[in-house]
């Protein structure tokens, strides 16, 4: 009897997200386990460097929201992730970069609280902000000439699973004044009215399950306020 | 390939950026002759905006194709130019190369930038760039140690040069030479380190005299 995958995730990481809707396109059975702390000893025993995502598939585990998302296109090429043009695909590629190496890493959980931590409370906000928005002023550039319904033309590819989730932080979380960036907002919008994306996007942190609770990611407060 | 109709690519690049570093090392192992041209001020220079609006190095134009970001760039060259395969056929090992190029270029290379070294010495102090990058690096060479730990051979993934190594080489090269990281407690990217420091090509590309 085949074993069905497992993701060791975070409902509120944006890179879990990522994962969660590629397996959802490709209509792939998973079991999600919700990891609450770092350095949860279930997820060290199959995974020693301990980041969420990791993905079990069998013996294989694969940890690394870009490095999953490719071993699934080649594993289970169902409802392709990358469009066949090689310009097309190389910027999904661009924009999984831009995302994973110039914005995420800058304004993820961790990184947010040691600033806050090192230079002040009152740093985290504008902190987040700055590194977001030239971010996303680089996406708006890149996508200007290639958006369609979706980032990279009417599918819904790579790209769609970095950008979903990169701005619903930016957006919900970081409260980022988006007027300068009208296709990544129109972008947005399409992703709220797309299920297979958005039932992802809605998820959050439930009540008494453990670990931070949903305020830990609300950086619009300082910690006093909160 | 036809002669005749083969372009040169040219690489827009900077002699201290680690993720051009990258693609020099990915272009000489595939044997691919290119123009490299060096800039300065990415964000402010011309010839490099005229291409590339969003004005990062480093960026390679093949023809009418304009390719930004350096790991972009590179699964671009191993789709069009297979010689010298980058990947393992192994998808086990394929994507521990990812992981290893993901661990560098997400949660190493971003965090001890120029960029962002700068902007911690002016909003903490000048002395707290080197242990902000070295606290980052740090937690990113604990990450790689434990996961190539079943896979190094000669080299980071198995006994040839693959893309794992190309992440690899120039990050070492940052913490050990630049930020004087201790490297005790990772005994494999020092071997690594010193495997990649006897390859001539990696030699000339990533020893630059700063």
């Amino acid at each position: 009897m085949e074993e069905v995958m497992k993701l060791y995730s975070h409902p509120m990481s944006s890179c879990s997200r990522r994962v969660r809707i590629a397996l959802n396109l490709k209509g792939l059975k998973y079991e999600c386990i919700i990891m609450t702390s770092v350095g949860d000893p279930e997820l060290l025993k199959v995974n020693p460097i301990g980041f969420v995502p990791a993905l079990v598939d069998g013996a294989i585990v694969v940890a690394d929201s870009y490095a999953i998302l490719l071993y699934l296109e080649e594993k289970y090429p169902q409802y392709p992730l990358l469009p066949q043009d090689i310009v097309k695909k190389s910027i999904n590629y661009q924009v999984a970069s831009i995302v994973s190496s110039s914005i995420q890493p800058l304004q993820n959980t961790t990184l947010v609280h040691y600033i806050g931590e090192l230079v002040s409370p009152d740093e985290k906000l504008p902190w987040a902000q700055y590194h977001i928005r030239k971010g996303l002023v680089a996406l708006e550039k890149l996508l200007v000439n290639h958006v369609g319904k979706y980032a990279t033309g009417d599918e819904i590819y790579l790209a769609d699973l970095y950008l979903a989730p990169q701005l619903d932080n930016a957006i919900n979380r970081f409260k980022l004044d988006m007027t300068e960036f009208p296709v990544l907002l129109k972008l947005h919008n399409i992703y709220s009215q797309t299920p297979s994306i958005q039932q992802i996007l809605a998820e959050t942190v439930q009540p008494n399950t453990g670990g931070p609770d949903k305020s830990f990611f609300d950086f619009t407060k300082s910690k006093e306020e909160a | 390939m036809d002669e005749a109709n083969q372009t040169i690519l040219k690489l827009f690049s900077h002699p201290m950026s680690s993720c051009a570093r990258r693609l020099h090392l990915a272009l000489n192992l595939k044997g691919l002759e290119y123009e490299c041209i060096n800039v300065d001020n990415p964000l402010e220079d011309p010839e490099l905006l005229k291409i590339n609006p969003m004005g990062f190095v480093p960026a390679l134009v093949d023809g009418t194709t304009v390719i930004s970001d350096s790991y972009a760039i590179l699964l671009y060259l191993e789709e069009k130019y297979p010689q010298h395969a980058l990947l393992p056929e192994d998808l086990v090992r394929k994507s521990i190369n990812y992981q290893v190029a993901s661990i560098v270029s997400s949660s190493i290379q971003p965090l001890q930038n120029t960029n962002i070294i700068n902007y911690i010495s002016e909003v903490v102090s000048p002395d707290e760039k080197v242990p902000w990058a070295q606290y980052h690096i740090k937690n990113g060479f604990v990450a790689l140690e434990k996961l190539l730990v079943n896979y190094a051979a000669k080299y980071a993934t198995g006994d040839e040069i693959y893309l794992a190594d190309l992440f690899l080489a120039p990050q070492l090269y940052n913490a050990i030479y630049l930020f004087k990281l201790d490297m005790t407690e990772f005994p494999i990217l020092l071997k690594l380190n010193k495997a990649y420091n006897e390859i001539p090509s990696f030699q000339q590309i990533i020893m630059v005299e700063s």
